[in-house]
């Protein structure tokens, strides 16, 4: 049994420091945007307050098997972004993960938006029907440069190793991927601009509409963990190489919250684009960031 | 387990969703109700968070009479919100009917058809009301739960 790896599933980053930190990322979204608008915001504590609230919730039950799958998808959210996390490369240096373990974190990323998009067509909401089918279309929009992104950093590694992905630094296409990924961000967190599929007074909570009690408790802890993942995995790919594992640990947390709060602060200083708008900004612009970072990092492997 | 109800009842008062509700208001409780929510009151201080779905509410507020048309909705809306749950009926309508007392098609006062905890008078009531309306509200529904869990502890 490999101790390193359980490590990173229970300790850090998974379990024990990603639920606190992730219910940290959604207080300082809700903080950020407070601030810019000069009030005060919410206490450090209130996602947790909000869960325990949530737990003590007595929900009504649902007949039928889709009560067991709307109970099902809000869990397999939870588990599967924190197998994601536990892939996140912090300590490059240990050498730990697999060959090929960047696809499984792809896929691992992907999962909580599958499970969005069908608690909204489970739930049989006409709001969730509405929410989820704009859910789909912007994953397939972000999902394009995204996975482009990913793929360049794979081509200038040869590899889908993560520890190795996140050495690659003198290719100017993984700068180019990783600003792509950065794009990708607020789409994958159903933020401003890209909030069209959770678009509150618009169609009331989206996927989630039906949703109540500890279920929905969980959807916010994935919600948070979901934040921590995006924002951790382009903080892997940011840091230094060779640093002791404290100060790659402190580094990554610094640049985690960075990120969080220019994701905030972006939020807060736009309003929602309709659907065919975000897609566009996907498919017209920011792909062609994408293309550019693969082709020119395809070029330099024949160049050399 | 005593420490877990603390903490559960503690939450209950810093966690607050409202669902906001118009039964055939005339829009004045309505536009102080939206003031409230803006940051110049700033409530997600305190934990107050208004909500798109029932489902997710803690805290009914009600405006406006209770007319006809809308009876049923409250009935139902009431039902869809999950225990512990409280009513704030806002403005002087939902508690007495106000001007439209009397009329054929008001079906109100509020309280013939569903329970209410807290009235916060007024025409309309000031933001500062509303909020200490649904602090109130957020007091009584954390004793309340706390209530239903010693129910059930005794019944199992």
């Amino acid at each position: 049994m490999n101790i390193s790896a359980l490590i990173a599933l229970f300790v850090f980053p998974g379990l024990l420091f990603a639920i606190p930190a992730g219910w940290l990322c959604v207080w300082a979204e809700h903080k950020a945007v407070a601030r810019m608008q000069r009030r005060i915001g919410p206490p450090v504590l209130q996602p947790f307050w909000d869960f325990v609230k949530l737990v003590g919730k007595h929900t009504p039950a649902r007949a039928g098997f889709e009560a067991n799958l709307l109970r099902l998808y809000p869990a397999l959210s939870v588990l599967s972004l924190l197998g994601a996390l536990a892939m996140l490369p912090v300590f490059p240096a240990n050498g730990q993960g697999f060959s090929g373990d960047g696809i499984l974190m792809v896929a691992l990323l992907e999962v909580p938006s599958i499970c969005f998009i069908l608690a909204g067509f489970t739930s049989g909401s006409l709001f969730g029907e509405v929410g989820a089918v704009r859910e789909a279309v912007l994953s397939v929009a972000n999902n394009l440069v995204f996975l482009l992104a990913m793929v360049t950093l794979a081509v200038t590694q040869s590899t889908f190793r993560m520890t190795e992905l996140a050495g690659a630094r003198l290719n100017p296409g993984h700068w180019i991927a990783v600003i792509g990924i950065l794009l990708c961000i607020p789409a994958k967190l159903r933020l401003n601009p890209f909030s069209t599929s959770s678009a509150e007074q618009e169609i009331y909570a989206g996927p989630l509409t039906e949703y109540a009690g500890a279920a929905l408790g969980l959807w916010q802890m994935a919600h948070g963990l979901e934040w921590l993942a995006l924002t951790g995995l382009v903080a892997t790919l940011l840091m230094p190489l060779g640093l002791p594992w404290w100060a790659a640990a402190v580094l990554f947390i610094a640049i985690s919250a960075a990120e969080v709060l220019l994701l905030s602060v972006v939020s807060a200083a736009t309003a929602r684009l309709t659907l065919e708008r975000s897609i566009n900004f996907y498919w017209r612009w920011a792909a062609v960031l994408a293309v550019l970072a693969i082709a020119s990092t395809v070029c330099m492997r024949f160049h050399a | 387990m005593k420490v877990l109800e603390r903490l559960m009842q503690k939450a209950r008062t810093k966690s607050i969703g409202l669902f906001h509700m118009n039964t055939g208001s005339c829009n004045g409780c309505d536009i102080e109700m939206v003031t409230t929510l803006s940051p110049r009151y700033d409530v997600e201080q305190l934990g107050i968070h208004l909500e798109g779905s029932p489902r997710h509410a803690d805290i009914l507020c009600i405006t406006g009479p209770v007319t006809r048309n809308t009876l049923e909705a409250v009935k139902q809306v009431y039902a869809q919100v999950c225990e512990p749950k409280a009513v704030v009926a806002l403005g002087s309508c939902p508690a007495s009917c106000n001007v439209f007392a009397g009329s054929p098609v008001i079906a109100g006062p509020l309280s013939k058809h569903i329970p209410v905890d807290v009235y916060v008078p007024g025409c309309p009531p000031h933001p500062d009301a509303i909020i200490e309306g649904i602090a109130r509200a957020a007091a009584i529904l954390a004793e309340r739960g706390a209530d239903k869990q010693a129910e059930e502890a005794v019944q199992q």
